[in-house]
């Protein structure tokens, strides 16, 4: 029953660990570019939200903030997109990650300046009450957390895969040029994975907020769901979300069964040996990039 | 009216003149040629077309409709596709996939439905799947069908991307050197396609190409570049003989030795 108990809060860890890790792979899929202020967008989205439904600040009902929740990040994501990164647009990887590392901090600033540092607790219906199966307690934030999870996962691979759109992003991902001549509006279509990255955090945000305390800080979390996202195999959605159940479930059974501090390094032990058995991740869709 | 119609286009980048003054016409089920040495600006009229670059005079229409007036992304719409002198292809995909890009343009369904993959979808599917398959046996690419373009040969990316292009069933196609980097069989193969998809698929083609070979046979219409400026146009024996011809590729000497080029 313990290790029952243990498995579900991993599971619900991990599933926002994945959500952050789907972000980082979405922006990676269409642009071939690393954002790695994708855990700061997280907890921006989470803030967004708290300022829109706590009472303290404007109070609008929880259901109701939810859509006006997506449609500012989204916007956000847009406009970052249009106003910083095109900028950069043409130019090495190296400089988009830079640019995102810059952002990451930026938004920090910001979001301690506009809603401070202190710790606070988003008023989610998702962060109360129990449920009950048969000697199992869970939270229901754990529950919606997962059952969020997978519906968002479906529909984003649905969208790749599927959407005249999703294949229009994978092809300006591999070559810009010949997308273009294709008819594939190039720009545009960036804009636009930018603003889904925005609402992939935003979703992540309040799902995060409603298991727990929030402050600025907790877009470091960005950093374990990038180590999810190289052990399912960058690139991959599905692997995004494994790789962060994964990291999820391995810290609370870390944490219970192994020596203390363990559950710190236990992530990035299976990280590094990923990388040295398994270079292309656990799910990669390539195997090979042959040169 | 012809097809594709470049008036007096000129194109600057700085002091440099990359085209001056180009007119030329390209009538419906032509195969036309851009010849000239190297730097001469025939990829840079391909460009042009392509809305890549815009001129800083002159006009250019296809099919009656001021090209000029449109982003790159929407030149596809009018029905023009391209292939490139360094091969532009979606190398982690495979070919199949990589055709099915090329049908891009004619996607209609809207996104909700594709994301439920409703029967329409699936109907629309199997069309241009169908469409694609015809390209593939014109081209001989069934061996490579679902292999991923990093691991394929140099004469074989070539034909997929004409194939990438042939997809689009573009009423113009422009090829930036067909035969460059091939074999002979192998451009002897490409001849027989350009034949192919003028007279089966009734598509225009307009081709930048430095093999005179391939270009007398399968040109209807040559026009050669030098420095970015018209120097000839006619059949393609007319424009090898045609004596400022002789003299931008060989020098001037060759000209009262009444040479002709090769």
């Amino acid at each position: 029953m313990e290790v029952l108990q243990l498995l579900i809060s991993g599971l619900a860890n991990g599933c926002v660990y994945g959500l952050i890790a789907l972000g980082f792979v979405l922006i990676y899929k269409a642009t071939e570019a690393v954002n790695f202020a994708q855990g700061d967008f997280m907890m921006l989205g989470a803030f967004v939200t708290l300022g829109l439904v706590n009472p303290e600040y404007m109070g609008i009902p929880f259901w109701l903030a939810l859509p006006l929740v997506f449609v500012i990040m989204g916007v956000l994501g847009y406009l970052l997109d249009l106003v910083v990164l095109r900028a950069v647009f043409g130019q090495s990887q190296v400089a988009v990650i830079i640019v995102t590392i810059a952002l990451g901090f930026v938004i920090r600033f910001a979001v301690g300046e506009i809603w401070g540092h202190e710790p606070q607790s988003l008023r989610s219906p998702l962060a109360l009450g129990d449920v009950r199966v048969g000697d199992l307690v869970l939270g229901l934030a754990d529950v919606a957390v997962i059952i969020v999870t997978v519906i968002m996962t479906i529909l984003l691979w649905q969208f790749f895969q599927r959407t005249k759109m999703g294949l229009a992003m994978q092809a300006a991902s591999q070559n810009q040029m010949a997308a273009y001549y294709m008819g594939i509006p190039v720009k545009r279509i960036q804009g636009m994975v930018w603003a889904l990255a925005g609402i992939v955090a935003a979703v992540a945000g309040i799902l995060y907020a409603s298991k727990g305390a929030l402050d600025p800080s907790a877009g470091f979390i960005g950093i374990k769901a990038f180590a999810a996202a190289v052990i399912g195999g960058f690139g991959s959605l599905p692997g995004a979300l494994l790789g962060g159940l994964i990291v999820g479930v391995i810290e609370p059974f870390a944490a219970r069964y192994l020596p203390p501090g363990w559950s710190q390094i236990a992530p990035y032990a299976l990280l590094i040996a990923v990388l040295l058995f398994r270079p292309h991740g656990l799910f990669a869709q390539v195997r090979a990039k042959k040169v | 009216m012809s097809l594709l119609e470049i008036d007096s286009v000129t194109l600057k980048f700085g002091g440099l003149t990359a085209v001056n003054n180009l007119s030329m016409k390209v009538e419906e089920g032509q195969v036309f040629a851009l010849v000239g040495p190297n730097g001469a600006g025939k990829s840079t009229v391909f460009n042009l077309i392509s809305r890549f670059y815009t001129p800083v005079s002159g006009s250019i229409t296809f099919d009656g409709k001021d090209v000029l007036k449109l982003a790159p992304h929407d030149v596809p719409q009018l029905g023009i596709a391209r292939t490139f002198q360094n091969i532009e292809l979606f190398h982690q995909a495979t070919v199949l996939q990589n055709l099915l890009v090329g049908r891009h343009r004619h996607r209609q369904t809207n996104m909700i439905s594709q994301m439920l993959h409703l029967p329409s979808v699936r109907a629309e599917e199997r069309a241009h799947r169908h469409a694609v398959e015809e390209v593939i046996d014109l081209l001989d690419l069934q061996p490579y069908r679902n292999s991923r373009i990093a691991g394929l040969p140099y004469g074989v990316r070539k034909v997929v991307e004409l194939g990438r292009a042939l997809a689009s069933k573009p009423r113009l196609l422009l090829l930036d050197e067909p035969a460059s980097g091939l074999s002979v069989e192998e451009t002897q193969n490409m001849r027989w396609w350009i034949d192919d998809i003028r007279r089966h698929m009734k598509i225009t083609v307009l081709m930048v190409e430095h093999d005179m070979g391939l270009v007398s046979k399968v040109c209807d219409r040559v026009l050669a570049l030098a420095d970015g400026a018209k120097l000839a146009e006619g059949t393609p024996a007319e424009v090898q003989s045609h004596p400022s011809v002789i003299e931008a590729y060989l020098g001037t000497n060759a000209v009262s030795k009444g040479g002709k080029v090769a």
